[in-house]
């Protein structure tokens, strides 16, 4: 039962909210108390899963394959808990934050929905069903960053939306084909099945089809044009949550069917992983270092990032996998974090462009000190999370006598950090300009702590995690294990005995 | 030790609330630690040097094999002293130096937590941890450098410094990482008996060439030395502390700690060696044209780390006890020269020592501390620094076959570190007294206690040497190449050579100095091209990487929608096919096609109707054409009996078609955008991905399909699931969840269009 929860809990809130659509004051209230929920069931589905194993939920009790299942495995239940607090964050965030004009028009129910398409993502155990909350997320999404209308969003909204549907284009072409070879959607079922297939190249090519679609929505390169030409439009509360949660779907995605279905021959497919993986570590932190505007410097950086989850894909040993995961766990928490604080400086200066900002050291240490936390452990300073992250990694890449993707991923390192402290430089050491718009963080202190809020309750979780490493690595360590040894899975869904 | 370690830590979170309460408190813990922590270490003195080490170890994450562990033997014991007694002299001196500074509590914040850095560094076993601890101190350097950020030449030099360290540091990790995997542990201790099983591995030379980059770029080797001048933007009291007496000693530390485990081949010797003496010759040299106290310490400083380099890469017995020697001299040394340039220039408002001179009288205190670090610096007897320089030149002597050559390098180096010693140590307080910005006053005492201290720790330590550091001398050497020497340190080896050449050095020193001006308008006068600068090429790098950032990024993210898609095919059809040809052969297709008659006319229809979509020239045509594409199919659906998705598909086009219609009117005329060249490629495009996609599909249905659920659901949809219609039951109750989501994503796109068309934000952007 708790299975279900993380999706139709968001999903009930959202259809409350709707029903006081014009009382906004509702909508805030009860998107806070979803978001709080949510963090509960996350926090029991996740004690469930690590003490007695993978849970499995047939919807409607029709039996898997017939029917759609509901699966949480330790990746899943980690995905579903860090979606929590980065809901709950953004939800804090959004009430010092947005403007009532996007309140009064479904912003809050649009959060929601949005949190229901990625716990689906996370938990479904169903391609089809995996695409379905792909469009639940893509539409949420679509809509929250064209709420507002203006010609920039639009614009950038219009590019998201085409290149997402291309993804699912691919998508579902693949889950015709993967049907058409094994005669079912249930993703156990189908690791059971083909593997017997006469023919296995058949399924290293179909494989290549969900490369590219989940590689649109993981943003990888070359596919990952919709991202820069988007997230830096919305407000900083989106930003936040999207830098944060949606590509991590499509590398979470990668990593269930790379591990559990295309398995046959990773020779091939997982080498083209890793080649892609540097090539996006690279071209991601290229294209952070040409940007000017906090939001585009970040958002550029989420793409190089990507490339280091899927560098521990691709390298497909327990320790890389486990560091894939650990980085996409410290990378979900600083990544949004780093939006809010950028959305912080754009309160008090009016502007997000390196140019016009300058002197925030001087006015707001603290402020400096919750960037660098961030940013720091986004640059991969020991002993913040990063560290660790990059390290688990490169480690893995070491043992296995991949030199290229390491000095590679350790060269992406040091730019990284190049355009952190190109931040720090820009709009904290530096005198501000004369022309600097903005001077006071203007609002209440109510709404101040409200803002300051999440960005310290996410500080304290990059340091929680890069002091406190071991529990955190653990469990990744343990979610590895289990995505490589996909009869665990198989056998949680379709029972010992079935076979 | 742990909590020696983490002491300083602590101090700096708890610091800022501390100095709201009571500042001058405040300030005087600040001194009160690194003095509480040179008397700790100081206690252990007996201990190590009875020949114990001290190993502590902490859990911090187990399954990585990543510990807090700690180890004190004469080498780690040594540099702990020296960073906490410097540490002390710097702190008490910050107090007066930075007085009245708004920022100051930042500064304690960062120079505490170097030191905490720096102390972990040296004490660390575990290969992580120490790790952990040297880009700790990279990055409390950065901070402390771009201490006064307003100016930009602060900033600049700190990403330079950081850029450099930070660089090195990353071959650092991946060194440390392939030495663990070939020791199969990280801890440093165990690694000394190793030598064999490392050196003999077929990744050392990989991983030696990392580790030597780490080291080199921590302690401004050449090619990499440049960023340390340029870190003398930051506070001198920094200067004093990270970039002279201990960071920049780090890199020195490593290669010693490594030195028993990596060491003793030819590469690693050689490379010590070359890049130590040249480092040592080619940086003393460019300090003729400084005039900044700081500037001309700084190079002084890099001969040192140079010299030092070289004794390590000399490797020989005395070789390593010259190298003990001198590190320790320069710390005590160097570090109370830098003070005092901070103090000349705190009390005269000018570096600059053609504007100084004359100061002896004013300033009585300050010039004796000056001058006896100046003697030690110089290689004057009885100074610790004499000690040092005749045991460098002994061991040089001794290389063979190349003593002579190295012996020749060092004199001519340490010819401009003497020349520098004046310049620095005596010029500014002899001759006749010069007007300076600020009238001159005596240093107060919490400035000149510090340097006065290590100033006389230098007398003492040389007169004394024999009974003072003689034993720990000795242990220390254990930690740099795995056995215990005996050779006595002493003041007094009668009249030999290597006296002799001290001798020889400082009048030339002398010499040089009342010769600089004729030198350097010599100098001046040839051009050297800037490709001989080694900064040239970080900076060349530095705006390369970034014009080439430039480049791939407009490239790639050139705004253009249909280029994206583009990119998108192309990958796929790329991947796709490298699938296909990997198989080396594809797998069976059936072409032995036997259409119907309906089939062979609606496939025309098809892709008569689809041309005709893309050579459309009005939109009203294109969507009329895809309406027709899309009423073809369904009529293949009707064939192939499916009605249910017939009807749904009539359904959807007839819908599209006619919002559509109902749109098309209030668009802008339509206009023709694409060129011929980008139509011609889009129609390769298109043609390679649809014929990649039949291929597939044909691949498929060359394989008979089986599937169960087709079989459970045609049997158990009325019985269980209570519904005549197959496809109604799926959709409701078998794959409900799908149809909530669907649903959801309706409910989702009903608000989308509604705000669209209602909500005009007025253009702010919050």
């Amino acid at each position: 039962m708790l299975l279900v929860l993380p999706i139709i809990s968001p999903f009930f809130f959202a259809i409350i909210m709707m029903l006081f659509w014009n009382n906004t004051k509702a909508h805030r209230i009860i998107n806070l108390v979803s978001s709080a929920a949510s963090i509960i069931f996350a926090v029991m589905l996740f004690s469930n899963v690590n003490n007695s194993g993978i849970q499995v939920f047939q919807v409607g009790s029709w039996q898997a394959p017939f029917g759609i299942s509901l699966v949480a495995d330790l990746l899943s239940a980690i995905m579903i808990v860090i979606t929590s607090v980065i809901g709950f964050s953004t939800a804090v965030y959004s009430l010092a934050t947005i403007d009532h004009e996007r309140e009064k028009f479904g912003f809050y129910p649009l959060l929601q929905t949005l949190l229901m398409g990625i716990n689906g993502a996370f938990l479904t155990g169903d391609i089809f069903n995996l695409y379905v909350w792909f469009e639940v997320m893509l539409i949420s999404s679509f809509v929250l960053l064209a709420l507002g209308g203006r010609k920039k969003q639009l614009e950038g909204a219009i590019k998201y939306v085409t290149l997402n549907l291309l993804s699912s284009a691919l998508f579902l072409a693949g889950v015709g084909i993967l049907y058409g070879l094994a005669g079912t959607l249930n993703m156990a079922d189908l690791a059971r099945k083909l593997p017997l297939i006469d023919n296995p190249e058949m399924l290293t090519l179909v494989s290549m089809l969900f490369l590219i679609a989940f590689g649109i929505k993981s943003a990888v390169f070359p596919l990952y044009f919709w991202l820069p030409a988007s997230y830096h439009t919305p407000p900083a509360a989106v930003s936040a949550i999207f830098a944060g949660l949606l590509t991590k779907v499509g590398v979470y995605s990668l990593m269930r069917v790379f591990t559990l279905i295309f398995i046959n021959d990773t020779d091939f497919t997982h080498t083209i992983i890793l080649v892609i993986a540097g090539f996006t570590m690279l071209s991601g932190v290229l294209g952070a270092a040409s940007q000017m505007d906090i939001r585009k410097i970040l958002s550029f950086h989420i793409i190089s990032q990507i490339g280091y989850m899927i560098m521990g894909l691709g390298l497909y040993s327990p320790l890389a996998i486990a560091g894939g995961i650990f980085y996409i766990i410290h990378h979900i928490i600083v990544k949004t974090n780093l939006f809010l604080v950028g959305g912080a400086i754009s309160k008090i200066r009016g502007t997000y462009q390196l140019k016009k900002l300058g002197g925030l050291y001087k006015l707001y240490p603290i402020l400096g000190l919750l960037f660098l936390i961030p940013a720091l452990s986004l640059a991969g300073i020991p002993p913040l999370s990063g560290f660790w992250a990059k390290f688990t990694v490169v480690k893995a890449g070491l043992d296995l006598g991949e030199f290229t993707i390491v000095a590679v991923s350790l060269f992406v390192g040091l730019l990284t950090l190049f355009s952190m402290t190109k931040i720090w430089n820009e709009a904290f050491w530096k005198d501000a300009p004369s022309e600097t718009i903005g001077n006071k963080f203007s609002g209440s202190n109510t709404q101040k702590a409200i803002l300051f809020l999440p960005i310290v309750l996410l500080a304290l979780i990059t340091i929680t995690i890069g002091f406190y490493m071991e529990p955190f690595f653990d469990i990744a360590q343990q979610a590895s294990e289990q995505l490589l040894n996909p009869n665990l899975y198989i056998d949680a869904v379709l029972g010992v005995s079935n076979e | 030790m742990l909590y020696a370690v983490v002491a300083g830590f602590i101090f700096a979170i708890f610091f800022p609330a501390a100095v709201r309460i009571n500042k001058q408190a405040g300030k005087i813990a600040a001194a009160v630690l690194p003095l509480g922590i040179f008397i700790y270490f100081a206690s252990f003195y007996n201990t190590i040097t009875e020949g114990n080490v001290i190993a502590q170890s902490y859990n911090w994450i187990p399954s990585l094999g990543i510990n807090l562990s700690f180890y004190l033997d004469g080498l780690s014991l040594t540099f702990a002293l020296i960073i906490s007694l410097v540490g002390f002299a710097v702190f008490l001196y910050t107090a007066s130096y930075m007085e009245g500074n708004k920022y100051i509590t930042r500064f304690y914040i960062y120079i505490t937590l170097f030191m905490a850095s720096m102390l972990g560094l040296v004490l660390s076993d575990n290969i992580i941890t120490m790790f952990v601890f040297w880009e700790l101190t990279s990055i409390s350097s950065y901070f402390l450098i771009g201490f006064n950020h307003d100016k930009e030449r602060s900033r600049i030099y700190a990403l330079q410094a950081l850029l450099i360290t930070g660089g090195g540091g990353l071959a650092l990790l991946a060194g440390l990482i392939i030495i663990a995997n070939i020791s199969g542990g990280w801890s440093i201790s165990s690694l000394a008996d190793l030598n064999e099983l490392i050196t003999g591995h077929k990744h050392y030379p990989i991983a030696a060439i990392l580790v030597l980059i780490g080291a080199f770029t921590k302690s401004a080797q050449f090619p990499f030395h440049f960023w340390l001048p340029n870190a003398m933007e930051a506070p001198t009291p920094v200067s004093a502390y990270l970039h002279s007496a201990t960071m920049v000693k780090a890199g020195i530390y490593l290669m010693a700690r490594m030195n028993p485990s990596l060491g003793g081949t030819d590469l690693w010797q050689h490379t010590i060696l070359i890049v130590g003496a040249v480092t040592m010759l080619f940086t003393a040299m460019l300090s003729l044209k400084q005039t900044d106290l700081k500037k001309l310490l700084a190079y002084s400083t890099l001969g040192v780390l140079g010299t030092l380099t070289m004794l390590l890469g000399i490797g020989s017995d005395l070789a390593i006890k010259a190298f003990m020697i001198y590190l320790i001299a320069h710390s005590l040394y160097k570090g109370t020269l830098f003070l005092i340039a901070g103090i000349i220039d705190h009390e005269t408002g000018t570096r600059d020592i053609t504007k100084l001179g004359g100061l002896r009288k004013l300033m009585p205190i300050t010039m004796v501390i000056a001058v006896l670090a100046s003697l030690s610096k110089m290689g004057i007897i009885p100074l610790i620094g004499f000690v040092g320089k005749e045991t460098v030149y002994a061991s040089a002597l001794e290389f063979e076959p190349f003593g002579t050559l190295l012996i020749i390098l060092a004199i001519a180096a340490n010819v401009f570190i003497v020349y520098i010693t004046i310049a620095v140590g005596f010029k500014p307080f002899f001759g006749k007294l010069k007007p300076t910005p600020k009238e001159p006053h005596e240093s107060p005492f919490k400035m000149w206690f510090g340097p006065m201290i290590l100033a006389l720790l230098g007398v003492v330590l040389g007169m004394f040497s024999s009974v003072v550091i003689n034993s720990l001398i000795n242990f220390t050497e254990i930690g740099v190449i795995n056995k215990k020497l005996n050779i006595p340190v002493k003041l007094w080896h009668g009249f030999n050579l290597e006296l002799a050449l001290s001798v020889l050095t400082v009048l030339l020193g002398v010499l040089l100095y009342f010769k600089r001006d004729n030198i350097v308008n010599t100098l001046n006068k040839i051009s050297f091209t800037k490709y001989v600068k080694p900064s040239y090429y970080y900076e060349f790098l530095l705006s390369s990487t970034l014009s080439f950032a430039k480049f791939q990024t407009k490239f790639l993210q050139n705004g253009n929608l249909s280029n994206y898609a583009a990119m998108i095919i192309v990958a796929t059809i790329f991947l796709g096919g490298l699938a296909l040809v990997s198989f080396g052969g594809a797998p069976n297709i059936d072409l032995t096609f036997a259409p119907t008659f309906a089939e062979v006319i609606i496939g025309i229809i098809l892709i008569l109707a689809a041309i005709s979509a893309v050579r459309a020239k009005s939109r009203l045509t294109a969507i009329v054409s895809v309406g027709v594409v899309g009423y073809s199919v369904a009529l293949i659906f009707i064939m192939y009996s499916a009605p249910d998705l017939a009807m749904t598909q009539f359904a959807i086009e007839t819908l599209t078609v006619i919002l559509f219609v109902l749109v098309i009117y209030r668009l802008p005329k339509y206009l023709p955008f694409s060129s011929m060249t980008r139509r011609i490629r889009d129609f390769i495009l298109a043609g390679l991905g649809g014929l990649l996609m039949s291929l597939i599909v044909l691949f498929i249905i060359a394989e008979p399909m089986t599937s169960e659920l087709k079989k459970y659901f045609g049997e158990n949809s009325l019985t269980i699931g209570k519904g005549r219609n197959i496809v109604n039951v799926i959709l409701v109750d078998f794959r409900a969840l799908d149809t909530m989501g669907e649903i959801a994503v309706l409910a989702i796109a009903a608000i989308g269009v509604y705000a669209l068309l209602k909500l005009k934000s007025n253009g702010s952007e919050k």
